[in-house]
């Protein structure tokens, strides 16, 4: 995965909380294969009419190329589902401003390269009032943890283990094996110690 | 010097710690990890990088989000099948055992793990799923994750996880008649929010908790994450023992005796810090149902349904939105609400005890209105079949089908038709979760049981009165 530090994108605002991942996409597009692109599974039911096609007064469907949103209190909340991140970022999205987050979807949206950028109360009223009418152009600096749109100029705050994952494009899986031998010694050590938790307490 | 005080997830979290980095992540070695149908994505990523299960022992697969409850006419499904049948390819290519259709022990990943005796005090258990917060009724560290995470855990058995902060929720009193920790969990959410307890890992104490049955805890840890904490714990007690002894996996003869001596040592120093505490009176508590379309739109079945211009003003919109999408007006009383189906079972409320306050409910009565019943095993519906629950119920007039995840997310294809309003002992009634325009009402089994006898949102405590 690629890391990424600074982006200029194009924002829109969804002025909505609770935003969950059920929303994100619904259950029943799961079982397609990623291979096959999630980006128009995205926000399904919200943005589509029954026929499939697109509603003209929702915002993210204003215009092509949206690529960062700025959404109510406790987007991502619910389901595990990182599914959900998989729409986000096979839409193009590169990072959601919101108040609070899911704590399982921010964990996921950071595995995929997404940024998930929290902003206080003020930040969000001041973004919404200024997306109210049309998208815009927004500048994110992660190493800053700022963000530019138009004269709005804020902070944003992540957790310091994820911003560096995000610049750096940083894998678990890779990171982990250069602790094989910890790995192997913590096991070794419960294994002795606490011989019940293996499963039927015997090996 | 004394030592400083833990809590029950200060123990449980250093017994997990491989390491700890300078930026205070901690790598933390997994127990048990439970994967199911939706774990595809994951085991995709395994097979890109070449890589195999690292413990493939610790590691156990269930079908249950898209098992058929009517088998023989879902299984003609491709889509259906197709899901089930990539698990069980993966399940075999990597030596993990597999809870399959035909099982007797099949089910809900959070019904079986706990029946099965893989769900112990003191271990920490991952699943690709939100309500793995149900473990913690045990003891357990136990948390859902994303598909990236559970490929991490296949791979490597560990997984990097800041700590969470510690939240205690005590529930003090005595339980009214027909409240159950149903109606706790739709409690506390309601008060204090969906997001209530984001970033933190809640204990649930207090007189009402020791109370409560292995299956009242895991419906109250289950709901945990519709409150925001990824973790609900409950110390483990003589309940918690006596509910694990002798089940399949469970530990035998010495290990036993060594395991019940290290669970009782977890519980939370009675001096311990907590960096939120909240307090709930038990008394107050009344059987609860959601009227919209968040979890912590709930409210006593004695309410009236809410106008936007009671709440919060950073609440209003969502409101007036929810009570759009759910065809309620302002004003009217919660019960009396006309309701087209209902449904029981799901890993909140599909465990045997809950089948049994529904059936109470409904013996000797008829629904009303259709819905059906899906126990959360294969093992719960033979215990209620031996009991002839299933009697009352398919008398009552309901469906008594097999279990499975079902129409709590319905993937397996039991779906609430559009505009329909379902009366549900699930976890979210979350905008199309039941199927597009779905109105799903959240609440106990015993109260989704007084609705279909009376085929409107009812306080079950009328039906329970003429019972006695």
């Amino acid at each position: 995965m690629a890391g990424w530090s600074t982006d200029k994108g194009m924002a829109v605002c969804l002025p909505q909380a609770n935003i969950d991942t059920d929303q994100l996409i619904p259950a029943r597009f799961m079982s397609v294969p990623r291979a096959q692109g999630y980006g128009r599974f995205l926000l399904h039911d919200m943005r589509r009419e029954e026929t499939g096609d697109l509603k003209a007064a929702f915002p993210l469907n204003a215009q092509e190329g949206i690529s960062v949103l700025v959404a109510g209190r406790n987007f991502g909340s619910g389901s595990s589902r990182e599914a959900a991140v998989y729409a986000l970022v096979d839409s193009g999205i590169r990072a959601v401003f919101a108040p609070s987050f899911g704590d399982i979807f921010a964990s996921n949206a950071v595995n995929n390269g997404l940024l998930p950028a929290q902003i206080d109360e003020a930040t969000y009223v001041a973004l919404s009032q200024s997306l109210e009418r049309r998208p815009q152009t927004i500048m994110i600096d992660l190493g800053a943890r700022s963000l530019q749109l138009g004269s709005v100029g804020a902070r944003f705050s992540i957790d310091d283990s994820w911003a560096l994952k995000l610049i750096n494009g940083w894998d678990d899986i890779d990171i982990t094996r250069h602790h094989r031998t910890a790995i192997a010694a913590f096991k070794n050590i419960r294994h002795q110690t606490t011989v019940w938790a293996w499963p039927n307490g015997a090996d | 010097m004394k030592p400083i005080a833990q809590t029950m997830l200060d123990k449980l979290w250093t017994a997990h710690e491989v390491l700890r980095r300078e930026d205070g992540v901690s790598l933390l070695w997994i127990d048990r990890h439970l994967v199911h149908e939706g774990s595809h994505h994951a085991f995709g990523k395994l097979k890109e990088r070449g890589l195999s299960v690292c413990e493939p022992d610790l590691t156990f697969a269930f079908v249950d989000h898209y098992a058929p409850t009517r088998r023989s006419s879902q299984t003609s499904d491709p889509q259906i099948m197709g899901m089930i049948e990539t698990l069980r390819q993966n399940a075999h290519d990597h030596g993990v055992h597999l809870y399959d259709l035909d099982d007797p022990r099949q089910g809900i990943a959070h019904v079986v793990g706990p029946e099965e005796g893989l769900t112990l005090p003191g271990l920490l258990i991952n699943c690709g799923d939100s309500h793995t917060s149900t473990h913690g009724a045990f003891g357990a560290l136990a948390f859902g994750i994303g598909a990236t995470e559970v490929a991490h855990v296949l791979a490597t058995q560990t997984i990097w996880q800041r700590k969470p902060k510690s939240m205690r929720i005590r529930v003090e009193g005595t339980l009214g008649l027909g409240v159950t920790a149903k109606d706790i969990a739709l409690g506390w959410i309601g008060k204090l929010g969906t997001d209530g307890a984001q970033g933190h890992a809640v204990e649930y104490a207090g007189a009402v908790i020791r109370g409560l049955s292995m299956e009242g805890r895991m419906t109250l840890c289950n709901m945990s994450i519709e409150g925001g904490a990824r973790f609900g714990i409950i110390a483990p007690d003589e309940t918690t023992f006596a509910y694990i002894k002798d089940r399949p996996f469970a530990p035998k003869a010495g290990a036993w005796e060594q395991a019940c001596a290290d669970w009782r040592a977890l519980s939370s120093d009675n001096d311990a810090q907590f960096d939120r505490e909240a307090l709930l009176d038990a008394s107050e508590i009344a059987p609860t149902v959601t009227w919209g379309t968040s979890p912590e739109q709930a409210l006593p079945i004695t309410a009236a349904v809410p106008a936007a211009n009671e709440v919060t003003p950073a609440k209003r919109e969502a409101v007036r939105d929810a009570l759009e999408y759910m065809g309620l007006k302002a004003g009217h009383k919660l019960e009396g609400t006309a309701v087209d189906r209902v449904f029981i079972g799901s890993c909140t409320n599909g465990r045997i005890e809950d089948l049994r306050e529904a059936a109470h409910v409904l013996r000797g009565r008829k629904a009303k209105i259709p819905g059906h019943v899906s126990p959360g095993s294969a093992k719960v519906k033979a215990q209620a079949e031996a009991e002839g629950l299933d009697q009352i119920f398919k008398a009552a007039g309901l469906d008594w089908v097999a279990s499975g995840c079902s129409m709590c997310v319905g993937m397996n294809g039991d779906l609430v038709e559009k505009g329909q309003r379902c009366a549900s002992s699930t976890n979210r009634n979350f905008k199309g979760r039941q199927g597009r325009g779905a109105r799903t009402h959240l609440m106990s089994p015993a109260m989704v049981a007084a609705a279909s006898v009376t085929g409107m949102l009812t306080d079950v405590r009328w039906l329970l009165e003429r019972h006695q």
